[in-house]
């Protein structure tokens, strides 16, 4: 694949973490290099979280070893604290605080030096001078998502953790906010960020797929889609969910999926896909090859991750 | 519809209610817990007419009516005979030191000054620091002495039965001699605030902070988890302090209990008290998963605190089981060390047997606090 960086910041290998009978984390092996904006993937419950929590010292591996930043992820833990930041899936900071209050208490349990500059470049750098003073739980969804990326770049750290960062937030601040995670990757930062979206996963430079604990894929948008060898296929004309109903019992389709008045059904056989339509399709229906794009490739993996590990 | 209320609906919610008290296994055992609790305590354990206190003679006369006054002592059930004594310092002692209630002191030629008519004293000293817990004793007492005189003054000495009172009780209530039950309420009050104080409010600021998600931010950052404990709880060890601080300030100047021991000494063993309590909120903070969890685990022990200590009711009044319970818990050694300082004026030989049971209480609950207080959030 791409030439083997000697330094990657995440390095690790057979990752496992179980809570009672459930492996939440099965086996995972990653590799992130410097200055990249890595993409994680899976539904919900799949251990993105606490894949993320091991990374940043806050869960010890049950198995696994590797390093993070250089770092033993065992043994380690605290060291890699000084330098990762980490962006919970809910805000964190202090409701009662204002702004101020909880950058400066962010500042000082960092122990960084010049705190009262710090802050006040970071409080310049979000806009949020003139508002220091009001309290972070009258903020907005955004400004909070905002006010908590700043709290976790203040001590400059060398990755980025970003649990599902943009959950709840409106388009515009979503794209504001990827903006910001592009130019702090050109600076050098190593991002590491959980979504849902299929529009942040295309904006990442590297992605991870995991479903049940396993990872089920990994690489560029790219070579995702091309590894899954997925075959779609758009479908038009009437009755489109009694047809979606009847190709989605037929073996060769693995999915159905309605796009406005198309249907996209995709499979790994073409014949055999074929076949499924022109038994089925009425002759009011037509249908035409399309490439797949990721949501149809993910929701292809978590299929087959049901049949395999449910 | 009639009236606009759908009994569907509100079904719906009622079913919905028990449901989610259900999944709350600790809110629903606290929902029962608490109610037998109070029904074990109020209805077993407290008893506002103590019986079987500790009372020491010193008999200075051996007559007749000594014994027979002793004896009938011996039979009622409020006093307890311990011990014999042999010098008015050493019952001055046993008082202060809180190991007997009370001291009856049966003087030289008691027995021939009553036979010649002389109406002699007989002296009980009464550790009054709880007028509650001596005052039907007290009552009795009198009883006792009138009718032993009656029964023992017989023949020729029948002529001084009817007197009233061919002897005379001379009660000395020390401490609180007029017996206001303030004396014995307002300090105490200081140890029963900080039990409420540090307990429920450290245990509620620490699960505030994992119910809000916001331990999760703090533990992924180089604080340790010491750092925490500690630094959340200094702010609320002031906040103690202050409060002792008014407390006293008005037991001396609204209420005019007299001050006999040292100030500072109780605020330095204070200090003791204050970290036991904050032990509990702690270990309670490691248990409960919200808030309303700790309050009510605070709430689970603040009531015996306050029912098994002495505060509200005597502590003597309550059956032996009871009084074993309530010797485990840090407010009954305080409530003593409270009223020995300011009533007695006792100083640090007096107190130490107190402050150890504190003391050991701390260590025992710190161990199990620190047992369960999770370095990560595995």
């Amino acid at each position: 694949m791409e030439a083997a960086d000697p330094k990657p910041i995440i390095d690790v290998r057979d990752v496992t973490k179980s809570f009672g009978s459930k492996i939440a984390v099965n086996r995972i092996a990653m590799r992130v290099q410097p200055g990249e904006i890595y993409g994680f993937l899976g539904p919900n419950g799949s251990g993105k979280t606490t894949f993320l929590r091991m990374l940043c010292g806050l869960l010890t591996p049950d198995e696994g070893e590797g390093t993070c930043l250089g770092l033993d992820i065992r043994r380690q833990a605290a060291e890699i604290k000084r330098h990762v930041g980490y962006m919970t899936q809910r805000f964190s900071y202090y409701e009662d605080l204002s702004i101020h209050e909880n950058l400066d208490f962010v500042a000082r349990v960092y122990g960084i030096p010049q705190r009262r500059r710090a802050v006040d470049a970071a409080l310049d750098r979000l806009g949020l001078s003139a508002r220091r003073k009001q309290l972070a739980g009258q903020l907005s969804g955004g400004w909070k998502q905002r006010l908590a990326l700043a709290a976790s770049l203040l001590h400059q750290p060398k990755l980025l953790l970003l649990d599902e960062p943009t959950a709840g937030v409106d388009p515009k601040a979503r794209r504001d906010f990827w903006e910001e995670i592009h130019r702090l990757a050109d600076e050098g930062l190593t991002v590491l960020i959980t979504t849902h979206y299929m529009d942040e996963a295309e904006r990442c430079h590297r992605l991870a797929y995991i479903a049940y604990g396993r990872l089920m894929a990994q690489g560029t948008v790219q070579e995702v889609v091309a590894n899954a060898a997925l075959v779609t296929y758009r479908i038009a004309g009437a009755r489109q969910s009694a047809a979606a109903e009847r190709l989605r019992s037929a073996p060769a389709i693995t999915q159905a999926v309605a796009f406005g008045r198309s249907l996209h059904v995709s499979g790994h056989d073409r014949s055999a896909m074929e076949a499924v339509f022109r038994d089925v399709l009425g002759p009011d229906q037509t249908w035409e090859p399309i490439p797949s794009d990721l949501e149809d490739v993910f929701i292809s993996l978590m299929r087959r991750a049901e049949d395999n590990f449910k | 519809m009639r009236f606009g209320f759908s009994i569907t609906r509100f079904a719906a919610i009622v079913a919905k209610e028990f449901i989610q008290m259900r999944r709350d296994r600790l809110t629903f055992a606290m929902v029962l817990g608490i109610p037998l609790l109070q029904l074990v305590l109020f209805g077993f354990a407290i008893n506002s007419d103590p019986k079987h206190l500790p009372t020491a003679v010193l008999v200075q006369d051996h007559s007749v009516f000594s014994r027979s006054l002793i004896e009938a002592m011996k039979r009622s059930d409020y006093f307890q005979l311990t011990s014999v004594l042999t010098s008015e310092e050493e019952a001055r002692d046993r008082i202060r030191l809180g190991e007997a209630q009370f001291v009856l002191q049966i003087p030289v030629d008691f027995a021939r000054r009553l036979l010649r008519g002389e109406r002699p004293e007989l002296l009980m000293l009464a550790d009054a620091t709880d007028p509650a817990a001596t005052s039907s004793a007290l009552g009795i007492l009198n009883d006792l002495l009138r009718r032993t005189l009656d029964r023992e003054l017989r023949g020729p000495n029948e002529w001084l039965r009817s007197r009233v009172g061919a002897a005379r009780l001379i009660i000395h209530a020390s401490y609180n001699p007029e017996r206001i039950s303030q004396y014995n309420i307002v300090p105490g009050l200081m140890g029963v605030v900080l039990t409420m104080t540090m307990v429920l409010i450290t245990a509620l600021a620490i699960t505030r902070e994992s119910e809000r998600g916001t331990m999760e931010n703090l533990l992924s950052t180089p604080v340790r988890p010491l750092e925490v404990t500690l630094g959340k709880i200094i702010p609320y060890i002031l906040v103690g302090y202050i409060q002792a601080s008014l407390i006293l300030a008005a037991a001396r100047f609204i209420f005019q209990v007299p001050v006999a021991g040292s100030v500072p000494l109780l605020m330095v063993v204070m200090i003791v008290f204050i970290i036991a309590n904050l032990a509990i909120g702690i270990t309670f903070s490691t248990i409960a998963r919200n808030q309303l969890q700790a309050m009510q685990m605070g709430f689970f022990f603040f009531l015996p605190s306050i029912l098994l200590s002495g505060f509200m009711f005597p502590f003597r009044g309550m059956p032996v089981w009871a009084q074993h319970l309530g010797e485990i818990l840090p407010l009954t050694h305080f409530l003593r060390i409270v009223r020995g300082i300011l009533l007695k004026g006792n100083g640090p030989r007096e107190i130490a047997p107190e402050v150890w049971p504190i003391a050991l209480f701390a260590v025992g609950v710190l161990m199990v606090g620190l047992k369960r207080f999770r370095r990560t959030l595995d």
